[in-house]
């Protein structure tokens, strides 16, 4: 796992789970736990049905006409239309909300990575005075429910001149990821070993040298978990955007969506089009990197 | 155990590297012991610009708004402008003003039952396949990797996605029904007020389990085989050795999962909007915490709408973080014990 601080325990691949799996449990089972493995496999892979279906629905649905959807609604997209999308694209306006998504994603992360990694690095690599309290102050922000200040968020965008603008949200966003990142990235930075860094310093490298050169490639695959970790959420995130933005050409996916319904109600099947284009990017993204995400999901076990 | 030496790695690389003289100041002497530089040297300015954005980002956008909605909720607002210190009377307002004094109950109650519910169907199924799949060798990264797509899903997705499936006439779900004889299970699901709310645990259920399966996959591959044999050894059934051993040594994560469980489920308020709309359909019936304050800050009537809301951002505040707070230092202890 690519996690070795924040998530306390052995690789569950290489670690344990081969102990637990002796060929022992294969040959001399009595039939008693014959019988409960079939169980479990009816059990798992049933389940593996649940979790699968209603995606797969959404899929079938976005490919066919609103007639057919209303005639038979267990019916299969034997002949595919892409007409949904195509529509749902640009009279739904999701090419607009797409970019949107994009933009204000994308650059939250990279705006709330550059900043906790710096923080990361200061909190890991140095002591000074308030070192511990500003930890401290950091990991506070892990169990901070941030939603519940959206009252004097709004008010403090409007004072700055933020409102309806994707800087603003950029600006909210970027900051709520910042205690996680600072968190995950100091226990890398810890890790280091201080040789390196003496080594580099005998050589005559300055400490922004050391820290850009040296450290935070060392780090890379941490930075990878920290923005991916980062990116789901805020891809997916709904209130802010809801609250902060106004203008329908800045929307988000999620809100856009909300958007659509209220506007056309009864497009079943362009609203499917447009779940499928909010979904994909994430569904791939977590195909891409399961192992990361995988990783950073179990790395709040240390909390 | 292994937590224990990775303490002790982490402890001893920054302990012997942190106090090491001479370091980052090169100003400083050979052999000085580290202390806080003064304002302006090298060191102070290199830490100083390190630290700052992040903790300017994290301050202006998430502890300041925080502190602020505790100062909002002390002051009477008439529109968008305070008119005056109002001591303890928003929070008044909250318990004894119709609707609110009604609605605030309510919510607290759908949360408490969201939570329970959450509790006893994601988490348990979710320790389950964990259980099962650690056993497993077949189809294990598959199914792990299957049951957590619908965590990249975004809660929006999955209430609109979920309320077109549970649709009464063209529903997936109840056509399913039909086709198989089962018409008596073909329910209005979302638009009945005694279902509405259990249909939403399923769904929110859904979307998480594959979060509780993790962790507690991650949990159980760090327990030593040798406990199981030892049990095993003695005699014990797997029931038994699962409610005795297993079970005990799962306290951590246990407590992680509740934890989370809990302060997710408060902060509910995305998967309520797109599956019930913004008044937590059918007549509230699905009406959480979330969803009330959106609407006390954003769709009330009231001039003091935002006096009442910031109250109750405050008491959602104080139960939320207060009880994760409290809860994490139960477990701890109880993890304590078992050391």
């Amino acid at each position: 796992m690519s996690l070795p601080v924040s998530t306390p325990l052995p690789p569950r691949r290489t670690g344990a789970a081969s102990v637990a799996d002796p060929p022992r449990t294969r040959a001399g089972r009595p039939p008693r736990s014959r019988a409960a493995g079939a169980a479990a496999g009816v059990l798992l892979w049933g389940y593996a049905a649940v979790a699968l279906t209603p995606l797969l629905v959404m899929v079938s649905s976005s490919l066919r006409t609103e007639a057919d959807l209303a005639d038979r609604p267990l019916g299969l997209p034997l002949h595919p239309v892409f007409e949904n999308y195509a529509r749902a694209w640009s009279d739904g306006n999701f090419s607009t909300y797409f970019t949107n998504s994009v933009l204000v994603t994308c650059g939250s992360v990279l705006l709330g990575t550059g900043v906790s990694v710096l923080a990361a690095y200061a909190l890991a690599r140095y002591r000074f005075f308030g070192h511990g309290v500003m930890s401290a102050y950091f990991l506070a922000g892990l169990m901070l429910p941030i939603r519940l200040g959206i009252v004097p968020v709004f008010y403090l965008l409007n004072s700055l001149g933020l409102i309806d603008s994707r800087i603003g949200l950029i600006c909210v966003y970027a900051a709520s990821g910042v205690p996680f990142s600072v968190f995950v990235l100091t226990a890398f930075f810890r890790q280091l070993p201080a040789e390196l860094e003496e080594a580099a310093r005998m050589d005559g490298a300055g400490e922004l040298r050391i820290f850009a050169q040296i450290m935070v490639p060392l780090v890379r695959p941490a930075l990878m978990t920290v923005a991916l970790f980062q990116f789901i959420p805020l891809w997916n995130d709904f209130f802010f955007p809801l609250v902060l933005i106004g203008n329908s050409d800045k929307y988000t996916l999620p809100v856009g969506l909300t958007h659509f319904v209220a506007e056309f109600e009864t497009a079943h099947a362009q609203l499917n089009a447009g779940l499928v284009i909010t979904t994909i990017p994430l569904v791939v993204l977590f195909l891409l990197a399961t192992k990361q995400i995988v990783a950073g999901l179990t790395a709040g076990m240390s909390r | 155990m292994v937590q224990a030496r990775q303490r002790r790695l982490t402890a001893g690389s920054r302990g012997a590297f942190v106090g090491r003289p001479g370091k980052p100041g090169r100003s400083r002497r050979p052999g000085h012991p580290a202390r806080p530089g003064r304002l302006g040297t090298p060191r102070r300015r290199l830490l100083l610009a390190l630290l700052l954005p992040g903790l300017t980002l994290y301050t202006l956008f998430i502890v300041y708004p925080l502190v602020s909605a505790l100062q909002y909720s002390l002051f009477r607002w008439s529109g968008t402008r305070q008119s005056g210190f109002a001591g303890l009377a928003n929070f008044g307002d909250l318990f004894t003003r119709y609707p609110l004094s009604e609605q605030v109950w309510r919510a607290l109650e759908h949360n408490v039952l969201f939570f329970v519910g959450t509790m006893l169907v994601q988490n348990t199924a979710g320790l389950t396949f964990a259980v099962l799949l650690h056993r497993s060798r077949r189809g294990k990264r598959f199914l792990q990797t299957v049951f957590t797509l619908p965590h990249m899903v975004s809660p929006i997705v999955v209430g609109y996605l979920w309320s077109a499936m549970l649709n009464p006439q063209f529903g997936v779900v109840n056509a399913t029904f039909r086709a198989v004889g089962l018409d008596a299970l073909a329910q209005p699901w979302r638009g009945d007020p005694n279902l509405a709310l259990p249909v939403a645990i399923c769904v929110n259920a859904w979307q998480w389990i594959g979060f509780p399966m993790l962790l507690f996959g991650a949990a159980l591959a760090g327990i030593p085989e040798e406990y199981h044999e030892a049990a095993r050894c003695d005699g014990a059934s797997a029931w038994h050795t699962f409610r005795r051993v297993t079970l005990p040594l799962l306290t951590p994560a246990i407590g992680i999962v509740s934890v989370l469980t809990f302060v997710g489920n408060f902060n509910v308020l995305d998967l309520i909007y797109s599956l019930e709309g913004s008044q937590g359909n059918p007549a509230g019936a699905t009406d959480v915490l979330g969803l009330l304050f959106y609407r006390t800050a954003y769709q009330n009537p009231d001039a003091n709408a935002i006096g009442q809301s910031s109250a109750l951002a405050v008491c959602m505040f104080v139960l939320i973080f207060g009880t994760a707070l409290a809860a994490s230092r139960v477990f701890r202890r109880m993890e304590d014990r078992l050391k």
